[in-house]
Formats: structure tokens, sequence, C-alpha cells
């Protein structure tokens, strides 16, 4: 922390800084919001992993009746869990199932997708939720989020927060920037995450349709900046965000990620390496490029996502998306609140890693 | 009504369909070689649209409505590109100017393409008719119908009396069609682009046939039948999901292998592989169709996903038929609970972590 240069503008909160220490670290150490569900996913795992012990000791013995006898409840589960993984199967390799049009793919997302970024998050950056409940059960709402990292990690692990912790399982769609859907491989695990591109036309429509869509008006500015510059917001765009969410009606909510940025400590950009690959910045880290794809493993911070109260802008009339004066505010008014929630989680952090 | 393009199966289709219209007097067919199919009571007419001759035939017959079918992207029989070109630029543009001269001709339907939007990264997940394409196509098929659409639009500028419908097609799919498309799909082993699975929408053949019926007639109450519509069955296909429903195999290939592989494959004759079909199977392409929906009020009968399924209907089994597919699965769930009595099945089950989490 104490390398973070933060102003302590919150008094109180450094002074009973002692005392709300436990406090925090309850949470923390397992029984926070952020872990409820992940760890009523945990418990259903262990529920099954010792009937999965009793069956892998028994076949020494004789087990036929005394198994039946001792774990229905696990034997069911895995049947259960072995036929759906099979009739998943089964329509995957059929193509039987359906994809959104912007190529969406639920089903995998939610089967495996998810299944492989559950890992990173509970266990690796053991990711902190707070506010949850500023996310509508339903309807359309635009999250803005700080965007760092060097590789946009931040974004995924959003989606993932997003969708384990609401209590209606909501999907955030992500707007990606273009070099996303130019790269190869990337760009179909994209859209079948459901990220689409980030423009107007594609963020609209998925609003209007009802879906929270999750934006990082920084771009390559916030997830390409040195490190030194952590967790000071870049220029949000032009503001485009505003105006889309004003003309589909839905409510902003401000969203700051605390953690990512210490991921990939950026300490250079070799501009000629990225002009050569065409990519916006290539990062040096003190691991990368040095220590080859080793270096590429991100660093186990710990990360606290807060979503803030949100934005209503249902009060304007339709032609308030076309005043520029109103944008701009409106925008400042979105990166202000992000960027005080950010410094308020930097001064409540403890360390950058527990 | 004069329809173009009548010696394809779409034209003879629509020349079919459409004289049993109770508001059709006569259907005079055009295309500059015989039908291969009969076209019922219609009168045929051999005559080149590349020619002058057509302001003869519209004038002879003072037809009132004339439907543009002769825009594609193969040609009929033989004919390399040059001509397919020729007769889908230089044809428009006679055909216009034919038009432009005649008097009587009221309303104009003009065959396009969802081609003319492109396709590229950065362009938005769906386009709409409004939607500026970010980069126009650089030839081939989605260049003609670029043009074509300006000749259109210039053309609706000098004669606004008359009423002119641009239908902008999605890929025509169905038991019978000819297009690259439907070749691609047809070969044994589909070459795809490594890392990239596009969107694909389809338009069934009836479909099609249906609206230009209701694009060449008097506007039914409460819709509008001129102006630029995009037509699409509903719901997208991914390419990997066609592959596996048709069931033949993919080859991944680089970028640069498919270009040369799609070369390769046009010398040969067995498919046209163009450069914008290969950014088609690259980055895919989506159109909305609440205009269709709405203004025109034309709902397709059948989803993308059906018009696929009667296409592979039509096609005969692949390598890998997904029936065969699907029953190796089943036997595969069949098997650890056969092999050991049932008890087993929960051990092996538990012991592989795989489907575990991917049925959670």
């Amino acid at each position: 922390m104490a390398d973070a240069k933060v102003i302590p503008f919150d008094d109180d909160r450094s002074r009973t800084g002692g005392p709300a220490r436990p406090a925090r670290r309850r949470p923390s150490g397992g029984g926070g919001r952020g872990p409820t569900a992940a760890s009523a996913v945990g418990t259903a795992a262990v529920s099954a992993l010792p009937g999965q012990q009793d069956a892998s000791k028994q076949p020494q013995g004789p087990q036929r009746a005394g198994q039946q006898g001792v774990e229905p409840d696990g034997r069911g589960g895995w049947d259960r869990r072995i036929a759906g993984g099979l009739a998943f199967l089964r329509r995957r390799v059929t193509g039987e199932y359906d994809v959104d049009e912007f190529g969406y793919d639920e089903e995998l997302t939610d089967q495996v997708l998810m299944s492989m970024l559950r890992p990173v998050y509970e266990k690796y950056f053991r990711v902190e939720v707070k506010g949850i409940e500023n996310i509508p059960s339903e309807g359309g709402a635009l999250i803005v989020s700080n965007h760092s990292g060097t590789l946009p990690l931040d974004g995924l692990m959003l989606q993932v927060a997003v969708h384990d912790n609401h209590p209606a399982g909501r999907h955030l769609r992500l707007l990606a920037a273009d070099l996303v859907f130019m790269l190869p491989v990337v760009n179909e695990l994209a859209r079948k995450a459901g990220h689409t591109l980030a423009c107007a036309e594609d963020a609209e429509r998925l609003l209007r349709r009802g879906e929270v869509v999750g934006v990082m008006p920084e771009g390559f500015k916030g997830i390409g900046k040195p490190f030194g510059e952590r967790y000071k917001l870049q220029r949000f765009g032009r503001g485009g965000f505003v105006s889309t969410a004003l003309r589909a009606g839905v409510p902003i909510i401000p969203c700051s990620i605390v953690g990512a940025e210490e991921i990939y400590p950026m300490i250079g950009n070799s501009k000629t390496l990225a002009r050569l690959l065409g990519f916006p910045y290539f990062p040096i880290t003190p691991t990368f490029p040095w220590l080859g794809p080793l270096g590429a493993v991100p660093l186990p911070t710990k990360w606290t996502i807060q979503f803030g109260e949100p934005i209503s802008t249902s009060g304007y009339p339709v032609e308030a998306a076309e005043d520029p004066m109103l944008m701009f505010n409106l925008t400042d008014q979105v990166r202000e609140q992000i960027q005080h929630t950010l410094y308020k989680l930097l001064v409540q952090r403890r360390s950058v890693f527990f | 009504m004069l329809v173009t393009g009548a010696a394809r199966q779409l034209g003879g289709r629509f020349v079919r369909r459409i004289q049993r219209d109770p508001g059709v007097d006569r259907v005079i067919a055009v295309d500059a070689v015989a039908p291969g199919h009969g076209l019922g009571d219609a009168d045929f007419v051999t005559a080149d649209i590349r020619q002058p001759a057509i302001a003869r035939v519209l004038a002879e017959h003072s037809v009132d409505t004339v439907v543009h079918l002769d825009v594609s992207a193969k040609a009929v029989g033989t004919g390399g590109r040059t001509t397919v070109k020729e007769t889908n630029v230089i044809g428009t543009m006679q055909l216009l100017g034919a038009c432009q001269k005649a008097p009587s001709v009221r309303r104009l339907v003009v065959k396009s393409s969802t081609n003319v939007y492109g396709s590229a990264p950065r362009d938005p997940a769906v386009f709409t008719e409004t939607t500026p394409p970010k980069s126009l196509p650089s030839g081939g098929f989605a260049k003609d119908a670029v043009e074509v659409e300006g000749y259109v639009r210039g053309f609706a500028r000098r004669r606004p009396d008359v009423a002119v419908c641009v239908l902008r097609f999605a890929n025509i799919l169905g038991p019978q069609a000819d297009s690259p498309l439907a070749d691609y799909l047809s070969l044994p082993v589909l070459p795809t682009v490594f890392g990239y699975d596009p969107r694909l929408q389809f338009v069934h053949e009836d479909d099609v046939v249906d609206v230009l019926g209701v694009a060449s007639g008097e506007p039914r109450r409460g819709t509008l039948n001129s102006g630029t519509f995009n037509i699409a069955g509903d719901g997208v296909l991914l390419l990997s999901q066609c592959s596996r429903r048709l069931g033949r195999p993919t080859m991944p290939l680089l970028l640069p292998a498919v270009t040369w592989v799609g070369q390769a494959l046009r010398t040969v004759g067995m498919t046209d592989f163009s450069p914008e079909q290969i950014r088609l199977l690259t980055h895919g392409r989506v159109v909305s169709t609440v205009q269709m929906r709405e203004t025109l009020g034309f709902h397709p009968r059948f989803s993308t996903a059906e018009t696929f399924a009667e296409f592979a209907g039509s096609q005969g089994p692949g390598l890998l038929p997904p029936e065969a597919v699907g029953r190796a699965v089943d036997r595969l769930a069949a098997m650890p609970f056969a092999a050991a009595g049932g008890d087993a099945a929960g051990i092996t089950g538990a012991g592989d972590t795989e489907p575990a989490p991917s049925a959670r």
C-alpha cells in the first residue's frame, strides 16, 4: 500500500482502521459476500467428494451392497452429473445448440468457459465482490468499469463475478476492442463468451434486449498504462457509453476493480515491437518477456470488485443524448465515482497480495 | 410483369409461382439462354439484358413491373467471372436504362445480397439496412451487388414515380440451391479458417420466392414494399454447428493457406472460393430483419436452422453423420454402466473429473 500514492481523504476510516480490520479480515477469510455463492458451489463439490473417496476405497472390500446403502445421494449426484455431461457432449458433437445473433453460446459459456475461469477467480485472485445488489435483477444496465492489467483479465473476472454472485445469475455481455475480433482463436472464444465489438450499435442492441452490458471506456489507454500510473483513471474515451445508455434508457453502474493493476507490473513498453506486431502496446514487466511463457503468469494479487450506486438515466429526454455538455458532465460523474471508490478500496486494502 | 434471370432455378420457380397470382395478367420471362425447366404459361423471350434490345421487349409488352433477378454470384452453365460480372453490372445498367425510357413501368424489384455489407472485424455484430460498411468489398460478387445497388438508387432518383424495392438476401439455401456457399457446404471436408467461427444466416428458397411475390405486388394494408430490406431467416448458425449438423468434418487452415486452397479449388472448378467468401467464412455476417417484419410485413416460414436442416437433408450423409456421432456418445454413456454392472460407473465417473465440471 505504501507504494501506491493514495490520498487518505477519508479520515475516520484511517483512524478506525485498526478496529475495522478484523471485521474485514473475516470476509476475506471465507465468509464474505464474494465467496458465498462460490462456497455454495464448493460445498456441493465437498459433499460429493467424500462419496468419491469412499467409493475409491471400497473396491478393495465387499462393496456392492454396502456402497449403495452408504452413499445413495452421492452416487445419484454423480450419475446425474455424468448423464448431464454426456448429454452436453452429445448436443455439442451434433451441433444441436443455439447461439444468439452475437454468437453468444450460453451453454458453452456456463458449462465450460466459466468453469475454466472459476478456479482463477476463486483461488488465484480470490475476488471479493461488493455491492452486487446495485445490478438490477432484470432489464438492461450498463456496467462501467476501470480497465487495467496489461491483459484484459479484469473483464473476464468481472464476467464471472456478475454471474456467480448475482442472485438472478445474470450474464454480463462485455464490449471488447476491435483487436480482440481480429485475432484468431481469441475472437472465436470472445464471441462465444458473449462479448461483442465496442460500438454504439452493438451496445444499444444488447441494452435494448435487456442485457447487462459491461464496458471499460478507458480502453487501451487504461489497460496499457505503465505501473507508475496505476489506479489513475485515464480519459473515458469520448463518453459514447453515456449517450448509448441514455438512448437505451438504462442505468449506469460504476464499477471499481482493485487488484488487477498489479498482476503484470508494466515497467516498459516496447513501441517498436508493438508497431511490428500491430498491437497498441507491447508490455515489458519484470518477468516478461525475460522468462518466456513463465513470465506471462500473472502475480497472485487479491482483487476487490465494487459495484457502485446506479446512476439513473431515465429522467432525461430523448434529445439529451445529443447534448455534448450533458454527456461530458455525466461521463465525469461516472469517472469521479469510480476513481473515488478506487481510492477508498485502496485505503482499505491491507496488502496487494492478501 | 417482366422477370429477368428466368433460366436460373430461382427465376424459374418465381415465374411459375407468380403467374398463379390473380393480380398478374402476363409474365414475360427473360434470359440470355433458354431455361432447362418449364415456365408454365409465361412467355419466354430470349434476350440478353446486356444488349439494348431489352428496351424493345419492355415497350412491346408495356411491362408495368420489372423483377430483376439476374444478379448472381454464379454463372449459368459455363462462363467465367467476367461474364457474371458483365451480366450483373452491365445488364443492370441496360435494364435500368430501358426502364427509365419505358413510361409503363411502375414497380421495380431488384435481388441484391447482404454481401454488400462486406465482412470485417470492425463491423458491428448485426447489420441494419442503414449500416455503412466499414470496408467496401474489393471485388467479386459483393462489389457487383454494391454497384448494382448504386445504379438502382440513381434510377430511383430519376424516376420517383417508380416504386423501387431492393431485397438483400442472406445466403440462399434449400434443396436445390446453387450458390457458392451451397457448393462449399457440399464439399466432403470443409476447409475452415483456423481460429474463427463465423456466424451465418440462411434464407430458404421458398421464402425467397414468397418475398419476391410480396415485393412485386401491391403493398398489403399497413405495409410498405418499396425501399431496401434485409431478408434472412430467424436465428444464427455458427459454421462449426453447420459442419456438425451436416456431418462433414472441418479442416482448420491458417488464413493464408485457406486462400491457397480456395485458389486450388477454383482452378479445379469445384467451387468458387472467392476472397469475399473467405472473408464471410472468417468473420461471418448477421443482418437485422426488423424492417422485413415490420415495414415489409413478411414473416419467413423457415428459420436459419430449419433452412439448414432442409439443405442438409438434401445433401445426403457426410463422413461423420450427426446420428452416428450421437450414437457413439450414447454408447460411451452406456459403456461403463453396462461393463461393471452399474456400480463401477459411479467410481469411474467419480474418478474422471472431466464430465463433472461441465455438468455443473
